[in-house]
């Protein structure tokens, strides 16, 4: 069953600028799809777009079967969680508990539902002994992990990662890469890191100047250093060290 | 740590609300208690400065209950200190009849009541900052909504709230930045303040526009689900009750006068 289907989307903002082109592609249940692309090509749009937080695009968007318009704002954002690329926009309560416990009480969860999402999001991340912890105390890849618990306590079946892996050291990026491979939901991870797509996602979409350049297996894409570096990209590091190079 | 970085980690710091070491209080009973405080301080008369001293114990007791440092409550009151200092400034002068002598000098009404104003600002101020520190913003903002003070009011206040750390921590990221790039330069040049506080607005404004989007995404409807309080009935009345006639007892008693009097009989 498709997770995600989006069909001929075009999209531009207020100022006339054309971002999306004729975008089409489907995710289905389980399916972990990395999104990548160069600087401006539009991979943060389209994510905003799965949930809604930008309007007026023409084409048809479905996300967790509901199509995405204004009515049904409220059922896809509780299928689909959103990890924002600057974690300091993604925390804004007191602790950590409460930031992760803020989804759940707002879609009315009873606080022994709350406190269960909330501690499981919390085992998930590995947050747990850090609960009660203050959001402004605590390290980069810490908040990046607490960002994901917050969007994960909600139990949603699609997750929309915007750069999950920037700001973060090479443990915590590890530690990242463990948690993603772990859910079974269906992701859609928009990434300049493509170790980190190689490492947790199974396809992969290529956009270049808003329309989708290729769509395919994730090794088949990050191995053509032609494709990538036509498209503003490099081959990923792993790849460039180990010298594995088709060409 | 400069001072917008120290105002971002105080306002976290009180946010995070201890609930005070009586946990099982309804946030509303530490808000009736609290205003039943600010209404007993403001109702002493102008010249009543021994009166309203006798209701210091409620702040101390609260203050050594709660383990709060004096020298940080007396950092957040300064500022209420010199606005009532400010604001009483023109009593001394206005009112010059003398009231008491101490040796040969005489304490006028004017000098009273300023001492009277500026302790009255001081005592709301400190009875503020306990209540701050007991149940947090989100706490205060609970007890007005089981007031039925309305939504939009009681969330509008929360996102005021929210959004001032946002404002002060992108001040503090441009502060940095402008710093690092004009070494020896004490504050910022004139010439800079009218870019900085129009770049300061926007990006105060496009960081509060992504916060709400993330508020969006979680499920917000207008209400905010904040902190869910543990309480119980039985000792949330029995702290109202207690409190109250606590307050009342100071408000009507004027302790310190009877101790003074007292000491001199004996």
């Amino acid at each position: 069953m498709d997770k995600i289907k989006v069909e001929n989307l075009c999209f531009a903002y207020p100022n006339g600028n054309q971002v999306l082109h004729n975008v089409s592609f489907r995710v289905t249940e389980g399916e972990s799809v990395g999104l990548i692309g160069a600087n401006g090509v539009g991979k943060s749009t389209l994510l905003k777009l799965l949930v809604g937080l930008a309007d007026g695009y023409q084409g048809r968007v479905y996300v967790g079967g509901a199509s995405v318009e204004k009515r049904n704002l409220a059922a896809v954002r509780k299928n689909a969680g959103y990890v924002f690329q600057d974690s300091d926009s993604q925390l804004f309560l007191s602790t950590v508990y409460e930031d992760v416990a803020f989804g759940p009480r707002n879609y009315g969860c009873c606080e022994e539902e709350t406190e269960r999402r909330t501690m499981e999001a919390l085992r998930k991340v590995h947050l747990e002994d850090l609960r009660d912890r203050q959001i402004y105390r605590m390290s980069g890849g810490q908040k990046k992990l607490a960002s994901l618990a917050t969007v994960l306590s909600m139990e949603p079946e699609i997750m929309l990662l915007d750069e999950p892996s920037i700001a973060l050291d090479p443990r915590n990026r590890r530690n990242l890469i463990s948690v993603l491979n772990e859910l079974s939901a269906a992701k859609v991870i928009a990434s300049h890191d493509l170790d980190m797509i190689w490492d947790t996602c199974g396809r992969t979409i290529l956009l270049f100047e808003g329309k989708i350049v290729r769509d395919g297996r994730t090794e088949d894409i990050l191995r053509d250093r032609q494709l990538l570096e036509e498209n503003g990209l490099e081959l990923p590091l792993g790849l460039q060290r180990r010298g594995i190079d088709p060409d | 740590m400069n001072k917008l970085g120290r105002a971002i980690h105080n306002i976290h710091a009180a946010d995070a609300g201890r609930q005070g070491r009586a946990g099982a209080v309804h946030p509303l009973a530490r808000l009736l208690v609290a205003l039943w405080y600010a209404v007993a301080v403001v109702s002493f008369g102008r010249y009543d400065i021994a009166g309203l001293s006798g209701m210091l114990p409620y702040l101390l007791i609260f203050g050594i209950w709660d383990g709060i440092s004096v020298k940080d409550m007396a950092g957040r009151i300064f500022p209420v200190l010199v606005l009532t200092g400010i604001a009483g400034a023109a009593n001394p002068f206005l009112d010059r009849e003398v009231y008491w002598r101490i040796g040969q000098n005489g304490v006028t009404g004017g000098m009273i009541s300023m001492a009277t104003l500026m302790l009255k600002g001081i005592f709301c101020a400190a009875s503020s900052y306990l209540l701050m520190w007991e149940i947090g913003m989100e706490g205060i903002c609970y007890s007005l909504r089981c007031l039925h003070v309305p939504k939009e009011f009681v969330t509008a206040l929360l996102l005021i709230y929210r959004y001032l750390i946002v404002l002060l921590k992108e001040a503090e990221r441009m502060m940095q930045a402008y710093k690092l790039r004009a070494p020896g330069q004490r504050g910022i040049h004139i010439k800079a303040w009218g870019a900085f506080v129009g770049q300061l607005l926007l990006r105060s404004i496009d960081r509060a526009e992504t916060v709400y989007e993330s508020m969006l995404l979680r499920g917000y409807h207008g209400e905010f689900a904040g902190k869910y309080f543990r309480w119980e009935k039985g000792i949330s009345i029995s702290y109202v009750l207690l409190w109250g006639m606590a307050i009342a007892c100071f408000r009507a008693v004027p302790v310190f006068e009877l101790t003074g009097n007292l000491l001199q009989r004996i």
